[in-house]
């Protein structure tokens, strides 16, 4: 065997020579491993974190509230077969009042056991001490509502405690597990300014909500193996006589909830996103080394004529493909790393973890590693393979011409006559026809993947269209804390700024058919109700039954009952009565999955007289200020909705995540296009250099001649749209049925603009890459190329 | 009495001299090149490789440009002509046929012709230039399904296609065995005789030399020797 010590230079100097090439081929090689490293690390760290916190912070698996029932039942609880550990506490809603802040504010303030931690959902102090058992003043703070309104330890804030005012000292900022995703009742969005979590020691809040040898919440954890839905069970009827509102399990625990979805939608991208991008790398890597080694032919013949093996060869070439994967690997996952870390690092500064954990899943990151290095591989073996199997004479010869035929499209009559240029493209595109139709895939790619970006904007519009301006109409909520007689309405009626006031009753209830059970809220409102209109699928208005219910169809299917079955309804609370309602029809709703029905059967189901919980208000332009400030003393009120707010925090949201995506979207789908239509365009040019120059030599000018580059990639940037805009829906599809769930459902929405944004960019692109192979064929060297053989 | 001096000059080129930066080296591709192309004319330029003898003819065809002095095709001066006239000079005036066919693979022999009648002012029909190849026959084959030597005979069917008034060959059968690339010199022989098109030949092959009027030899980017073939012998006869 020859000693490959001159390959070496021979590699190292060419591949120095066409560093432009390396690097181009290096940053599609980049760009795939970056992002399938950035989205898989970043949602195994995530989801690591998040399990590590759980376990060393004792999160519980099974919640329950309660009216009141005296600690020693706690006794009877830990008596549950399969129960390891429960904790009882008290949980209250308090008002908060923060200087400089004038809307309401409300906070859930969770009691922590004389002897310090709680033995479930441990807190984590960011900053200061646990409060004093015997102090009656002493609160541990959130530390994202602190941050949010630049709170420290040593501030003093006033609070509404069952109706006193009560000044409250900061002694120390705390995260809990059960409050990751930090949001308040019926809320959808954190909104840090507006609702916050505070701790206090049992004794101060026992007092204040008069508990005092009492609870109203217990957690739980289960041992290994045991049965959650058995415990459950007896749980409920343990507690039923103390008013308990039905167990449920981390599962359906607010936070918990909404961050699982958080994770599915961050796993759904982890998953699609890098996909997508490997295949396209692969692709282009495949064909682009192709084509080098096969500019390589003659090479390849002349060190077989002097006595190079076949394998001496092609691991010569196999060198230089892998050398060039390997810098875009390096490149890949060092920047795939890094943004991996910088976007765990925003997900763990948004949920506020105490701390990060940076994990990598090593398996698939190895995978679509050797998937890019087996696709380097085989588009440098094949032209090797081709050119090592001829004799080295003949490869010296020049390449026989291709093999042409008449493009399909020219049976159709009128397209025969197309001018010779035109037939040109179409019978290259036929010749290649894989290569097109690569092509043709990995433009559509680029076009599908910035439809997903765009397609968010426009459900949550959707979302926010339907929710806040054709179903909830009023400018602001009142959650009681009990049901209050319906007569309230008329004082807040008369208060200054308040131009409209309605009622509405909610009750917490189970929900069942045949064998299916589901938890849910009933809302109730009177049928000429201004303020609150259901839509069915269509969006038009529909009337809230006389006596049946109506219930959103996602919460239908998951029951598998449609219009007219009878469902059995257990209300969950003191009562706990046991109803029967028939399903009148089934309302569309993007957010929540509730039953309505109206007040009349709601209180007549409760046994009770005009009743309501909440009152929606709308109010007087410029009042709104003054208004806030006077409900803040009105008795009885758990919590304050404004919509204004509500709308405000999902923009806000919006902007921080979905116009981020979509911007990262375009980023990686211009990036995708760009490659795939750049790179194709490239290698069109080198194979046809030589036409191209002939056609010049024979008095075409050089427009006439970039004609039939130009109209090739123009033609699959086209043919390109319609698939592209499919495979759009179908990701959108995915994506958004990988996002139903009973807090939210994303509508497929998809504008003209989703469809006209995708083909805007991908054509900006398109052209991009055509003015850069433009300047090649205005620079193209006609005597050179046609003085040398093929 | 000479052919030269009863008809026009096509081509009139004074001090022509062209020079390539090849890196760090300079090369004189041309040194001072004087010469006049007649009418109807046929010539061949004898030179050995690096002689300047395709230099010549690519800047004769607007192919290329001069380092210095000038080049008067008829009344036009391409010495100093731009991109666009240069592209309608090729256009109208040029016929070219080269070592290496440099056809269109994606067209068939007829749509190869006709790649140029599209945008000629005064064509003949392609199947005419065709068979005044001998290809006939052969205009619905794709080049990948032609010989060499009729892949060489559809690229002289394109370049005269147009009726031009030169046709300039850059080793024309310098791919072709001795026989194939007889039948390719008969068809230009037959273009010059029938159409009247002057043509001039670039070859390394001295037997070629004796088919032509007059006979150019370079070497060293000058012109050493033009002499007149009192008898052009016919392609056919030609041997190597």
């Amino acid at each position: 065997m020859v000693k490959p010590g001159k390959l070496h230079i021979k590699l190292l100097r060419e591949l120095w020579h066409m560093r432009g090439q390396v690097l181009a081929i290096a940053l599609v090689v980049m760009g795939g491993i970056a992002v399938c490293v950035m989205s898989l690390s970043t949602y195994d760290s995530v989801k690591q974190t998040r399990d590590i916190y759980y376990a060393q912070y004792r999160f519980a698996n099974i919640f329950v509230d309660l009216t009141r029932a005296p600690l020693r039942l706690v006794e009877r609880v830990r008596e549950i077969s399969g129960v390891s550990v429960a904790e009882p506490r008290v949980n209250a809603a308090v008002t908060l009042l923060v200087d400089g802040f004038n809307e309401p504010i409300t906070a859930s303030v969770v009691s922590i056991p004389p002897s310090g931690q709680p033995l479930l959902n441990a807190l984590h102090l960011r900053s200061g001490r646990l409060p004093e058992s015997s102090s009656s003043d002493e609160i541990l703070l959130s530390a994202a509502f602190a941050q949010a309104h630049r709170l420290r330890e040593g501030s003093k804030i006033d609070a509404v405690i069952n109706g006193r005012l009560q000044t409250l000292t900061v002694v120390g900022l705390a995260l809990s597990p059960e409050h990751v995703y930090q949001i308040a009742p019926g809320s959808l969005l954190p909104d840090y300014k507006r609702y916050g979590v505070l701790w206090m020691p049992y004794p101060a809040i026992s007092v204040a909500y008069d508990m005092d040898g009492a609870f109203n919440s217990v957690v739980l954890t289960s041992n290994r193996g045991a049965n959650e839905r058995a415990i459950i069970d007896q749980l409920d009827k343990l507690l039923a006589p103390y008013g308990g509102r039905g167990a449920y399990t981390r599962e359906r625990q607010v936070s918990n909830e909404f961050l699982s979805q958080e994770f599915d939608q961050l796993r759904t991208m982890a998953l699609l996103f890098p996909l997508i991008f490997i295949s396209v790398s692969v692709f282009l890597l495949n064909v682009v080394i192709g084509r080098l080694i096969e500019n390589q032919r003659e090479v390849i013949a002349i060190l077989k004529a002097f006595g190079y093996s076949n394998r001496t060869i092609g691991l010569h070439y196999l060198s230089f493909t892998m050398l060039i994967t390997l810098l875009g690997t390096l490149l890949g996952l060092l920047l795939g790393s890094g943004l991996g870390n910088l976007m765990t690092a925003v997900f763990g500064e948004y949920y506020h973890f105490p701390a990060l954990t940076y994990a990598n899943n090593r398996l698939q990151v190895a995978l679509a590693i050797a998937l890019c290095f087996a696709a380097s591989a085989a588009g440098t073996l094949r032209p090797v393979l081709a050119a090592a199997a001829l004799p080295p004479a003949e490869a010296m010869r020049p390449k026989a011409p291709p093999r042409f035929r008449k493009a399909l499209p020219e049976r159709i009559p009128w397209l025969a006559r197309l001018s010779q240029t035109s037939k040109m493209i179409l019978r290259n595109l036929d010749r290649q026809r894989l290569k097109s139709l690569m092509a043709i895939a990995g433009i559509s790619a680029a076009v599908a993947v910035m439809m997903v970006g765009n397609f968010q904007q426009a459900a949550i519009d959707k979302m926010m269209h339907v929710q806040f301006k054709l179903t909830q109409k009023e400018d602001l909520s009142i959650g009681f804390s009990e049901a209050v007689a319906y007569n309230a309405i008329y004082s807040l009626d008369n208060l200054p700024g308040v131009s409209y006031v309605e009622g509405m009753r909610s009750a917490a209830v189970k929900l069942r058919f045949e064998h299916r059970q589901e938890r849910s809220v009933i809302i109730a409102f009177s049928s000429n109700s201004q303020l609150r209109q259901l839509r069915d699928e269509s969006l038009a208005i529909m009337p809230i039954p006389t006596n049946g219910i109506l219930i959103t169809d996602y919460l239908a299917e998951k029951l598998g009952a449609s219009v007219g079955d009878k469902l059995e309804i257990e209300f969950l609370g003191e009562s706990r009565q046991i109803r029967h309602a028939r399903i009148d029809a089934l309302s569309t709703e993007y957010l929540g999955s509730g039953v309505y029905m109206s007040l009349r059967s709601l209180n007549r189901m409760l046994d009770s007289g005009p009743a309501i919980n909440t009152a929606l208000l709308t109010l007087e332009a410029n009042a709104q200020q003054d208004t806030y400030r006077r409900l803040r003393a009105f008795p009885a009120v758990r919590s304050i909705n404004i919509r204004q707010t509500l709308i405000d925090a999902f923009s806000e949201t919006l902007e921080r995540v979905v116009i981020y995506f979509t911007a990262i979207n375009a980023a990686l789908g211009a990036i995708i296009a760009f490659g795939v239509v750049y790179n194709t365009m490239r290698i069109a040019m080198a194979e046809r250099a030589r036409e191209l120059a002939s056609l010049r030599v024979l008095g075409y000018t050089r427009a006439e001649v970039a004609y039939t580059l130009l109209g090739e990639l123009a033609l699959l940037t086209l043919l390109s749209l319609v698939p592209g805009f499919l495979l759009g829906v179908l990701l959108c599809d995915i994506l958004a049925s990988g996002l139903q769930n009973d807090l939210y459902r994303l509508p497929l929405v998809l504008t003209a603009y989703t469809y006209g944004f995708s083909a805007f960019i991908v054509i900006l692109s398109a052209v991009a890459s055509g003015l850069i192979i433009l300047r090649q064929v205005y620079r193209l060297d006609l005597v050179a190329v046609l003085k040398t053989r093929e | 009495m000479s052919r030269q001096a009863s008809r026009d000059v096509v081509f009139r080129a004074s001090q022509l001299s062209k020079t390539y930066d090849m890196g760090e080296v300079q090369v004189h591709a041309l040194r001072g090149v004087d010469i006049e192309l007649y009418e109807g004319e046929f010539i061949v330029i004898l030179g050995a490789s690096g002689s300047g003898k395709s230099t010549l003819l690519n800047i004769l065809g607007g192919l290329d440009s001069a380092s210095s002095g000038s080049v008067h095709y008829r009344d036009t001066d391409l010495s100093n002509a731009n991109e666009t006239a240069l592209t309608r000079y090729r256009r109208e005036q040029v016929g070219f046929v080269f070592q290496f066919y440099n056809l269109i693979a994606s067209l068939n022999a007829q749509e190869n012709v006709e790649i140029v009648t599209d945008i000629a002012r005064d064509p003949m029909p392609a199947m005419q230039a065709l068979e005044l190849v001998g290809l006939g026959e052969r205009a619905q084959h794709f080049p990948a399904q032609l010989s060499g030597g009729e892949q060489q005979r559809v690229a002289i069917a394109r370049a005269i296609a147009k009726k031009p008034q030169v046709l300039l060959c850059d080793e024309p059968t310098g791919a072709l065995d001795s026989k194939t690339g007889v039948v390719v010199l008969e068809a230009l022989q037959r273009i010059n005789e029938e159409l009247g098109t002057s043509t001039a030949i670039i070859t390394h092959n001295a037997d070629i030399a004796a088919m032509a009027d007059r006979v150019i030899e370079m070497s060293d980017g000058r012109i050493s020797n033009i002499r007149q073939n009192q008898q052009r012998l016919p392609a056919r006869q030609i041997t190597w």
